[in-house]
């Protein structure tokens, strides 16, 4: 069975089973492999993406849910890693294995662009769906906090619609020491 | 590819798409194996050579990353340690991670691996060497071309420099020419005082990747024709398969083929969901076995049972029971830990593609030589038919030191003729683990009357690692993995008598982030504090006393306690606890802040952790790994424990085997005692003093003496 809907603003259409979760869709049917399992039950967050601007877990979302609505992936929330909280998340170096950290930088986003200046009280509300197993935690919320001056500093707008993804190797394996 | 002048392994190194530019390869001689290369799979062979450091004539310098990313930072640490010597720019630095290849092989391991926070202590000296060896070549290279002497030109940034008249040429510009230069033998490294990049903080390089979703795990993997594939376990362990009725998978659109396996029955189909539909439409019948009747209590008795009886000695010093003797008070307790999972992230996974002539492997490993072996005994191949891609690891923690997902993954390719990918539910990584083990400890001690210790016992029945992971290994019935942080208790005591009983049952066992540390730490910290107790000396002091002759112990105890601000006051329903360990070399203390509430929940509010693990090669991510080890060491104290009933394991996923999450993370500071040192590991030491520090503080607030983990709400109510 056919279903439309909007993948990081680009029209898309997939002929699968309309039981088959958004998250499979996602990594076996699109080969958009950013958005992880994790639990398969919606207790995680690494399968997090926003669905009309909501954070969303993607793992119990049937595809004919998403029917007409507009998903964003970790792959679409911009072209270059321009979004505040993915900035933010490069400033802090906040990954460690990194698995969950799709999830964890969607559901930071959907908060940013709801709760601009997020208390730590709020961090704990919108994160506390997303489960690092390498404990990254204190990173991540420094990482919110200063995302949101960012987004509030400069005209950078936090992305709810896609744009597509440009790899970018070159600067993906660059480093740098002091 | 010139000038690979020893016996590499050409064709791994070609399939890893470093050759093909005319370049640079370096090797060098790594120091004897250990003894444990007679335990190593077949794959072993006897050459040792190394290669490490490869440039292209663009000037694009990539370190090869003989260890597994999991999180470590070790993608990072390494590179920063052959670009030191390399004298290159940091920002022209790439790496990829080596193929499996015996030049690879972790001296400490006999084999190619990662774990037991060897990492940075294995390859401190031979990274850099691979750097300096570079840079030898590189200036011979150009003082040939320019006629000169190799005394009067220097590497810098990225380019040899002619001292006096100025001349410079860049890295991929003699690559070629250094390539066919003998390699010097014995390089000289750099004196620590010109380190430009080791202890500098440096961002990691695989962090773009991980912010746009790019970066490759395992379960990422995508090839033409792959299919997918899960696994149905028998849920109890050391069951097989009876029967089974695949009728109603098969009918399921997608569903390729349903295919009995030695650990289940595999569900092959086009995508990962249908193949857990599949699974859910599967009859199958279990042939249970021995074991369906063992449970959580049934292996607690059989530890109980052996208490009175004495084991094979671990650590023996003095006269223990004359020691008890002569004390003024004795001080007795049993202590207990359960089973713990390591749950990464990413659940189990990998992918093969068996052909006739060899075995692509796409695995998320921490051990490739097992893997490498594993896939080429199933495939029929030799060892270096099987080509590893070590992907990036959506986590370790030991876990993936086991090969089970590549025997799964390889067995499905042979028999499907295509790619597979072979994915568990988080449900089967729970409930198939190799387990953190279950132990029992009896300990008892003396105290004089200035409430000096006289004599330590511990007699520890603990389900033995070894026995699972290499039998070979232990020694006397001694599994050292299973008394390590109890049996090296580090104050000065002068009858000490740890003995052991080694228990073997049918629930696997692994290696859990910190090992025999994770549990026995626990212990050993806790019955401290219950000295001090009896004693009736501050917990810190007592400690203190103790370890005069233990300066890097006692160096970070007093560092913790002086950022804690150990004895000043606390708000009330606040209390501190304190622990000090080393594991794996490295010295930990931990002060640990906490409340509880009515109902007996544990709040931890801020945990101050000080650090020695010689020289700090890049404070960022030692900070990370510390303060990621206690989120781990938190949710293993307070929350998360695998119990087994009717053979099984209880719990399923994280609905009822919790884990640590962002409203529950109290403040966490890391500070690192300076130090000359040859570094140690970080991925583990910072686990152990976390929960004997909590359980101390729990004491502190309301004299309740916590004995077994995890600490539940209902043991403070």
């Amino acid at each position: 069975m056919a279903t439309h809907f909007t993948l990081n603003g680009k029209p898309q259409t997939v002929n699968v089973n309309p039981d088959m979760p958004l998250l499979w869709v996602l990594r076996d049917t699109l080969n958009m492999t950013g958005t992880k399992f994790g639990c398969g039950m919606a207790l995680c967050g690494a399968c997090t993406v926003h669905i009309d601007g909501e954070a969303t877990r993607s793992c119990i979302t049937p595809i004919s849910s998403v029917a007409g609505k507009k998903v964003t992936t970790i792959e679409g929330l911009s072209p270059d890693r321009s979004h505040p909280v993915q900035k933010a998340w490069m400033e802090a170096d906040v990954p460690q294995c990194g698995y969950c950290q799709s999830g964890q930088i969607m559901s930071a986003a959907a908060l940013i662009a709801k709760t601009p200046k997020p208390t730590d009280a709020q961090i704990d509300d919108a994160m506390s769906g997303n489960i690092c197993r390498c404990g990254t935690y204190p990173r991540i919320r420094k990482a919110i906090h200063r995302a949101a001056q960012l987004s509030g500093s400069a005209a950078a707008k936090p992305a709810t619609t896609g744009a597509e993804v440009v790899p970018d190797e070159e600067n993906a394996l660059v480093g740098g020491a002091e | 590819m010139s000038a690979i002048t020893h016996p590499f392994d050409r064709r791994n190194f070609l399939k890893t798409g470093l050759a093909g530019a005319a370049g640079l390869v370096v090797g060098f001689y790594l120091p004897g194996r250990s003894e444990l290369l007679a335990a190593a799979p077949a794959a072993a062979a006897p050459a040792v050579l190394n290669a490490w450091v490869h440039i292209t004539p663009d000037d694009k310098v990539t370190i090869l990353i003989s260890k597994s990313e999991m999180g470590q930072g070790v993608e990072t640490s390494l590179a920063m340690l052959a670009a030191e010597e390399l004298e290159c720019d940091w920002k022209r630095i790439h790496t990829e991670f080596a193929p499996a290849a015996q030049v690879y092989f972790d001296p400490a391991f006999g084999m190619q691996g990662t774990g037991g926070s060897q990492s940075i202590h294995s390859a401190w000296e031979p990274m850099r060497k691979a750097g300096a060896t570079a840079r030898e070549m590189l200036i011979a290279a150009a003082a040939q071309k320019w006629g000169v002497d190799a005394s009067e030109c220097r590497a810098e940034n990225g380019a040899i420099v002619h001292t006096s008249t100025k001349r410079r040429a860049t890295f991929g510009s003699l690559a070629e020419a250094a390539s066919k230069i003998p390699q010097p033998t014995d390089v000289k490294l750099k004196d620590p005082s010109q380190f430009k990049i080791i202890g500098k903080p440096t961002k990691r390089v695989d962090t773009a990747k991980k912010v746009n979703g790019t970066a490759g795990f395992g379960i990422d993997v995508r090839l033409p024709k792959m299919l997918h594939a899960s696994v149905e376990h028998c849920p109890v362990f050391g069951g097989k398969v009876a029967s089974f009725d695949a009728t109603k998978a098969k009918a399921i659109p997608g569903v390729k083929d349903v295919i009995q396996i030695p650990t289940g029955v595999a569900v092959v189909a086009d995508n990962t969901w249908t193949a857990f539909q599949g699974r859910k439409a599967l009859t199958v019948k279990w042939d249970e076995g021995p074991n369906a009747s063992v449970s959580s209590a049934s292996i607690r008795q059989s530890f109980m049972d052996v208490m009175d009886k004495p084991g094979v000695v671990s650590r023996k010093v003095g006269d223990s029971d004359a020691g008890l003797a002569s004390a003024a008070k004795k001080v007795e307790a049993v202590y207990e830990a359960p089973y713990q999972a390591h749950v990464t992230m990413e659940p189990m996974n990998g992918t093969a593609d068996v052909r006739a002539d060899g075995v692509d492997l796409w695995v998320p490993t921490q051990f490739q030589t097992p893997a490498q072996g594993t896939a080429a005994g199933i495939a029929g191949v030799k060892p270096d038919a099987v080509n590893v891609h070590t992907t990036y690891l959506g986590g370790g923690f030991g876990r993936r030191g086991w090969s089970d997902f590549v025997a799964e993954s390889t067995l499905l390719s042979k028999a499907m003729g295509v790619p597979v990918q072979v994915t568990w539910t988080r449900e089967d990584d729970m409930q198939h683990d190799y387990y953190r083990p279950a132990s029992y400890v009896k300990m008892s001690a003396g105290l004089d009357a200035d409430g000096k210790p006289t004599a330590y016992t511990a007699r520890v029945a603990c389900d033995s690692i070894m026995s699972w992971f290499f039998p070979g290994s232990i020694k006397n019935g001694l599994d050292a993995s299973s008394v390590e942080g109890v049996s090296d208790v580090a104050y000065d005591i002068p009858n000490i008598l740890v003995d052991y009983h080694l228990m073997s049952g049918p629930i696997p066992m692994g290696f859990w982030r910190s090992v025999g540390a994770s549990q026995n730490g626990f212990f050993s910290e806790s019955f401290v504090d219950e000295l001090a107790a009896a004693a009736k000396k501050d917990p810190y002091e007592f400690r203190r006393d103790l370890l005069s002759k233990k300066p890097r112990h006692l160096g970070v105890l007093n560092l913790a306690a002086q950022k804690a601000g150990w004895g000043s006051p606390l708000p009330k329903g606040r209390y501190r606890g304190i622990a000090v360990l080393e594991a794996f070399s490295t010295y930990v203390a931990e002060v640990v802040e906490i409340s509880i509430d009515k109902d007996g929940t544990v709040n931890v509010h801020r945990v101050v952790c000080a650090v020695d693990c010689g020289r700090v090669v890049n404070p960022d991510t030692a900070e990370a790994q510390v303060s990621g080890a206690v989120v781990y060491g938190i949710t293993a104290a307070l929350k998360s424990e695998i119990t087994i009933d009717r053979g099984r394991v209880v719990q399923t996923n994280f609905s009822d085997n919790p884990t640590l999450r962002m409203n529950e993370v109290p403040k966490i500071e890391v500070y690192f005692v300076p130090s000359t040192e040859t570094p140690t590991g970080l991925g583990e030491p910072g686990v152990p003093p976390v929960a004997p520090a909590i359980a101390n503080a729990i004491f502190a607030g309301t004299g309740k003496r916590i004995r077994r983990l995890p600490i539940k709400p209902s043991d403070l109510v």
